[in-house]
């Protein structure tokens, strides 16, 4: 028997602050696990029995096992679980919609998130300081915009988990998680485009000859490491011949 | 900066954005751009921790944080980077790469310590998992705030560490340091600006039209770099 139950608005931003730190007890066995079993908390406490009860211990373990999405995601899965959780679900369906959460939540999010509005945000700021904006301006750009996402994100995750339960996959087909990444990738190239030999200018300093020899490196270098795609790791590189260049100019 | 009075509040800054890299509250307060800012504004120039901010940026954005994946940790690293490129004046020439690798160093000490601290959450979870399994309440919100506090201290301890680590060897190699200037900040830079080019890419070049609109960015860029 399905029970509509209401989820007043203190359990709701409860669950919201608590998503923030879904990840606190993040490991390699159970990842997400603990932490989704974290945010459903204080809407369990609103099942019948209430908080130490029967059904609220039972849903609090059977949510607190191995879990995996990106974790801004997760706050479908969170809202989702709590639903289906207060609905009155069976636990066998319960746990099978759980597993079946897991590989969309990890994918959208991954592509929507860090593979898409973070480089764009951050290609953003870049571009900002190669313009010249003062300190306050380009962190304001970045943590403005990416947050202004990354919050609307979560907070639309945890309502459309909440509002939709166990047919909640009718929300992630939006064109937002579907067409977003591509088109902030497009936006990151062209904006990221326009940021690097800005913000290159504006760390060297003037000079044109110097500019234009680092240009061209630049260039080459980042062939090379685009096609290295996977198989080595820049920054790591970059360490490399730092080092080099550390132990030659202390040579000299 | 061996200074305690400096450098506590630098730990507590590096506590509080390496937390923030993957335990709470994810708000990107740790990229670099905003880290190596901070830690230069506790130390008074607030315009030099952006300058590293911004060339550490571009090292991080090849990092893509992909589920359990492991990868370095910009937060605390960043609060390095700032803080030692800022205690020294505009006039050491070799100040913004030794800053830079410090921090890449840091950065690739704290991806491993962020590993350690999972493999320990874990150890931890194992031996709860019956009071899990049971529903205890306590227990799973205490696993969740061992982490965080965990973490929390992983990035103070990383940065007091490097910190007290880096800034005697920073003395030594400035004191020391045979190269010009302007070629040190070129080949910094050219060196991150490489990493990210080849990042860029790397994320975008499976979108439709990318590759021009890269091209594009480029030629925009070089043409506003004209007319300065």
């Amino acid at each position: 028997m399905t029970v509509h139950v209401e989820i007043p608005t203190r359990t709701r931003l409860a669950m919201f602050v608590r998503l923030l730190a879904i990840q606190g007890a993040g490991n390699y066995e159970t990842l997400l696990g603990n932490g989704i079993g974290f945010c459903v908390e204080p809407a369990l406490r609103l099942l019948p029995g209430g908080q130490g009860g029967e059904a609220y211990r039972a849903a609090l373990a059977r949510q607190s096992q191995y879990f995996n999405a990106h974790p801004y995601m997760a706050s479908v899965a969170v809202g989702a679980l709590a639903r289906a959780e207060l609905d009155g679900e069976a636990p066998a369906r319960i746990e099978r919609f759980r597993t079946a959460l897991c590989g969309p939540l990890g994918s959208v999010g991954d592509r929507l998130v860090w593979a898409a509005w973070l480089p764009a945000c951050s290609v953003a700021a870049l571009a900002a300081f190669g313009f010249g904006v003062g300190t306050g301006g380009v962190l304001l750009v970045f943590l403005g915009i990416y947050n202004a996402g990354h919050l609307a994100l979560r907070a639309w995750g945890l309502s459309a988990g909440l509002d939709h339960g166990m047919r909640v996959a009718s929300a992630l087909g939006g064109p937002v998680l579907r067409r977003g990444p591509m088109h902030l990738a497009q936006a990151a190239a062209l904006i990221g485009g326009i940021a690097l030999p800005l913000a290159l200018d504006q760390v060297i300093g003037p000079g044109r000859a110097l500019f234009g020899i680092v240009l061209g490196a630049v260039a080459l270098g980042g062939v090379v490491l685009a096609r290295l795609h996977g198989r080595a790791e820049g920054w790591k590189i970059g360490v490399g011949l730092l080092v080099l260049f550390v132990l030659y100019s202390v040579a000299r | 900066m061996t200074d305690i009075a400096q450098l506590l509040p630098l730990a507590l800054l590096g506590a509080v954005l390496g937390l923030d890299v993957v335990s709470f509250p994810q708000a990107m307060i740790s990229r670099p751009l905003v880290a190596a800012t901070a830690a230069a504004l506790l130390l008074g120039d607030p315009v030099r921790g952006l300058l590293v901010g911004a060339t550490l940026e571009m090292f991080a954005l090849e990092t893509l944080p992909f589920g359990a994946s492991r990868y370095p940790e910009w937060g605390s690293a960043a609060v390095v980077g700032g803080s030692l490129f800022t205690v020294h004046d505009n006039t050491s020439p070799g100040a913004l790469t030794v800053a830079v690798l410090a921090a890449l160093v840091s950065a690739w000490l704290g991806g491993w310590s962020m590993v350690q601290l999972r493999k320990l959450n874990a150890q931890l979870a194992r031996k709860r998992h019956d009071a899990v399994a049971a529903g205890s309440k306590r227990v799973v919100e205490g696993l969740q705030v061992f982490g965080l506090t965990a973490d929390l201290v992983r990035g103070g301890l990383l940065t007091v560490v490097m910190l007290a680590l880096f800034a005697p060897l920073q003395s030594y190699v400035l004191s020391t340091w045979g190269s010009d200037p302007r070629v040190s900040r070129a080949v910094v830079v050219g060196v991150a600006a490489s990493v990210a080019a080849g990042a860029v890419w790397k994320v975008v070049h499976a979108a439709p039209g990318a590759r021009w609109l890269l091209l594009g960015g480029v030629g925009v860029g070089l043409a506003i770099v004209a007319m300065r």
